[in-house]
């Protein structure tokens, strides 16, 4: 159990890089605090991976420092720096019993045999595998396999970090919830770092107590769900989290109107922006209704999700989805208004505050 | 449509089969009719029964050169299959390195049999070959024509040095074929050196292994034309194998029937042998 200290770390895998675009990893900055439950969650390609293999040692940083506890271990190889890490698909040691599988990281350090007995007979209870102890691991089904790299992961009671590299992709969707509830109450009574690699929101906003969501090799938001969902800090946030993502509308900023089309809306807030940024008005669908005030929207199709409608349409010539509550009417001429606190402004795609 | 049920399927392999009539059946057949003949030359044939089989499989000639053959492939894949696994291992996995150590490994494998024994034949001569006036000059009393302890060392020298290289091609493709995850995994848990060779290397290259084991063991039983150059099966016969002993049969004192009884016994060997091998070796994949 650890804090750990990701110290301006950047990560190129050619050799000498230049442009910003050669770096898989840009520039990662933060501290994640001890016992926390972190999701790394963004789309493939955006150095999630390659952060995880940092923080394991599996890949070394080319710039920056990495520390547990306030302890530098960037030149520590992964054996000596007590992490645990599952990987996207399974890794069994075919030759090897389900127990023996199960057993060899904590036998590798030396832990005397009868506190092996007590902790792999506990994992393989939580993992449901109890019968299947004395098989050959070879014989398995991936699922049953990824289990057990999953226990090996968690097998050891004195690791720094427990890192998780989309472990439940090759699981089926029930015991997807399942394992997922799992790690999640294992979470909460062993207080162990954790840290979960998805690109699946859902996984990430159930998981954790803090999502990163990344983006072209940079931390773009760290931060509750509530958090992600409210205040966006990047436009990005808001069309990769919620569904349907977020609607942006490039607008033009008068003080503290935004004008959008021919209509001029409240802000409530002057927002700061630089001369010659780009500004856009950012609203989820949630926030915005369809009556009779407000803009007029050309309604193009509606889907019935259940609970709610999802409207499609066009708002100023750009391409919207608003949020229906169910048995909500859709009148004649329909216009749709924007409720201020789910206003977000963006400048060069960033978030302004409205402090600022 | 209606599916007809007619054996004309047949007719489709009957080219195969017929190619394999001619290139294999027919001068088996042929080698188990002499077997069982006997003949005075003039073409004249004579009903002959087992009697060949019973000569062959009751001289001592023939026990003394199977002892020589298994002892001789006994020894060389104890030595070839885990030099190919260590050079496999050593080998580099990226880089030009890669390319330069494969063309280095096939460079043995693309040399004929006899080339090979005409090379050790003169290298290994203590008048004028490299490696012999250099052990003579050593004060090491050596010849492979005089000595037996000194014709089999270089007949078996000979033969690592030709085929291991097979091993290490086959062995290799084994461990480039493990997937980075099981390397990083293995970190991860804090796995040994060792342990990651045993439980993860070894049984990944288990399958090209057993086919290394398999090929050499084989190819090895057969040997011949190596010893043939070099020892001429000598001194003595101490380094006369099975093959060499045949040929001396059939060819040089034209004993057809008893060199045909010979023929059959050691094919049945080396199949059953070959069999028993791979189904020891694989028996452990299906009680898993």
């Amino acid at each position: 159990m650890a804090r750990i200290n990701l110290d301006h770390i950047r990560h190129a895998y050619g050799i000498r890089p230049t442009a910003p675009q050669d770096y898989a990893l840009r520039e990662v900055h933060h501290e994640w605090a001890d016992g926390g439950a972190y999701a790394l969650l963004g789309p493939s390609g955006c150095g999630k991976t390659t952060l995880l293999n940092i923080i394991s040692g599996l890949v070394r940083p080319s710039e920056g420092h990495i520390l547990f506890d306030g302890q530098d271990v960037t030149h520590l190889p992964t054996e000596a720096r007590n992490i645990a890490q599952v990987f996207q698909f399974p890794v069994v040691y075919d030759t090897m019993t389900v127990y023996d599988n199960l057993a060899f990281p904590l036998r590798n350090r030396g832990v005397p045999e009868d506190l092996v007995a007590t902790r792999v007979k506990n994992i393989l209870e939580m993992l449901e595998l109890s019968d299947r102890a004395d098989k050959k691991a070879r014989g398995l089904t991936a699922d049953q396999k990824q289990k057990i790299s999953l226990g090996r992961g968690l097998v050891r009671s004195d690791v720094n970090a427990i890192l998780f590299d989309e472990p439940l992709t090759v699981i089926d969707p029930h015991l997807k919830w399942v394992l997922r509830s799992q790690l999640k109450s294992l979470h909460r009574h062993s207080r162990f770092t954790m840290v979960y690699v998805t690109h699946d929101q859902t996984e990430a906003l159930t998981f954790a107590d803090k999502v990163v969501v990344m983006y072209e090799g940079q931390i773009v938001q760290i931060g509750t769900p509530e958090e992600l969902f409210e205040k966006p800090k990047h436009t990005f946030v808001g069309y990769f989290i919620g569904s349907p993502g977020m609607n942006v509308f490039p607008i033009a900023l008068e003080g503290r109107k935004a004008r959008l089309g021919d209509a001029a809306i409240d802000l409530g807030f002057a927002p700061k922006v630089a001369a010659g940024q780009k500004t856009e008005l950012g609203i989820r669908p949630e926030f915005m209704e369809i009556g009779k005030k407000g803009l007029p929207v050309s309604i193009r199709k509606v889907e019935d999700i259940g609970r709610q409608k999802i409207v499609r349409g066009d708002v100023a010539g750009q391409a919207v989805s608003i949020v229906m509550k169910e048995g909500a009417e859709i009148p004649s001429e329909p216009r749709v208004s924007f409720q201020g606190k789910g206003i977000n402004i963006y400048a060069d795609s960033w978030r302004v505050g409205q402090e600022a | 449509m209606n599916k007809t049920w007619n054996n004309k399927a047949w007719f489709m392999i009957l080219p195969a089969m017929l190619m394999v009539m001619i290139s294999a059946v027919i001068p088996l057949m042929t080698v188990v009719n002499y077997s069982v003949q006997d003949t005075f030359g003039n073409n004249e044939f004579f009903w002959n029964g087992t009697e060949w089989f019973r000569e062959v499989l009751e001289s001592d000639r023939f026990w003394g050169a199977l002892v020589r053959n298994f002892a001789f492939s006994f020894t060389i894949l104890l030595i070839e299959i885990p030099l190919g696994v260590f050079i496999a291992l050593h080998m580099p996995r990226k880089g030009i390195g890669v390319s330069f150590c494969l063309v280095l490994m096939a460079l043995p494998l693309l040399i004929p049999w006899n080339v090979v024994g005409t090379i050790f034949q003169l290298l290994c001569r203590t008048d004028i070959g490299l490696v012999g006036y250099a052990i003579a000059s050593l004060g090491i009393p050596y010849s492979y024509a005089a000595d037996p302890k000194d014709a089999w060392i270089t007949v078996v020298v000979m033969d690592v040095w030709h085929w291991s290289s097979l091993v290490v091609l086959l062995a290799y493709a084994g461990l480039v074929s493990i997937p980075d995850a099981y390397y990083q995994a293995a970190r991860i848990d804090g796995a040994s050196r060792w342990s990651v060779f045993r439980y993860i290397q070894l049984p990944k290259m288990k399958r090209v292994l057993i086919i290394a084991f398999l090929l050499r063991f084989m190819d090895s039983f057969m040997i011949y034309t190596e010893p043939f150059v070099v020892t001429g099966g000598g001194p003595g016969t101490s380094t006369t194998f099975l093959s060499i002993d045949l040929v001396k049969r059939a060819i040089g004192q034209f004993d057809l029937g008893p060199a045909a009884a010979m023929s059959i016994i050691y094919f049945l060997i080396i199949l059953l042998v070959s069999w028993v091998f791979y189904t020891v070796m694989t028996s452990n994949d299906e009680t898993a």
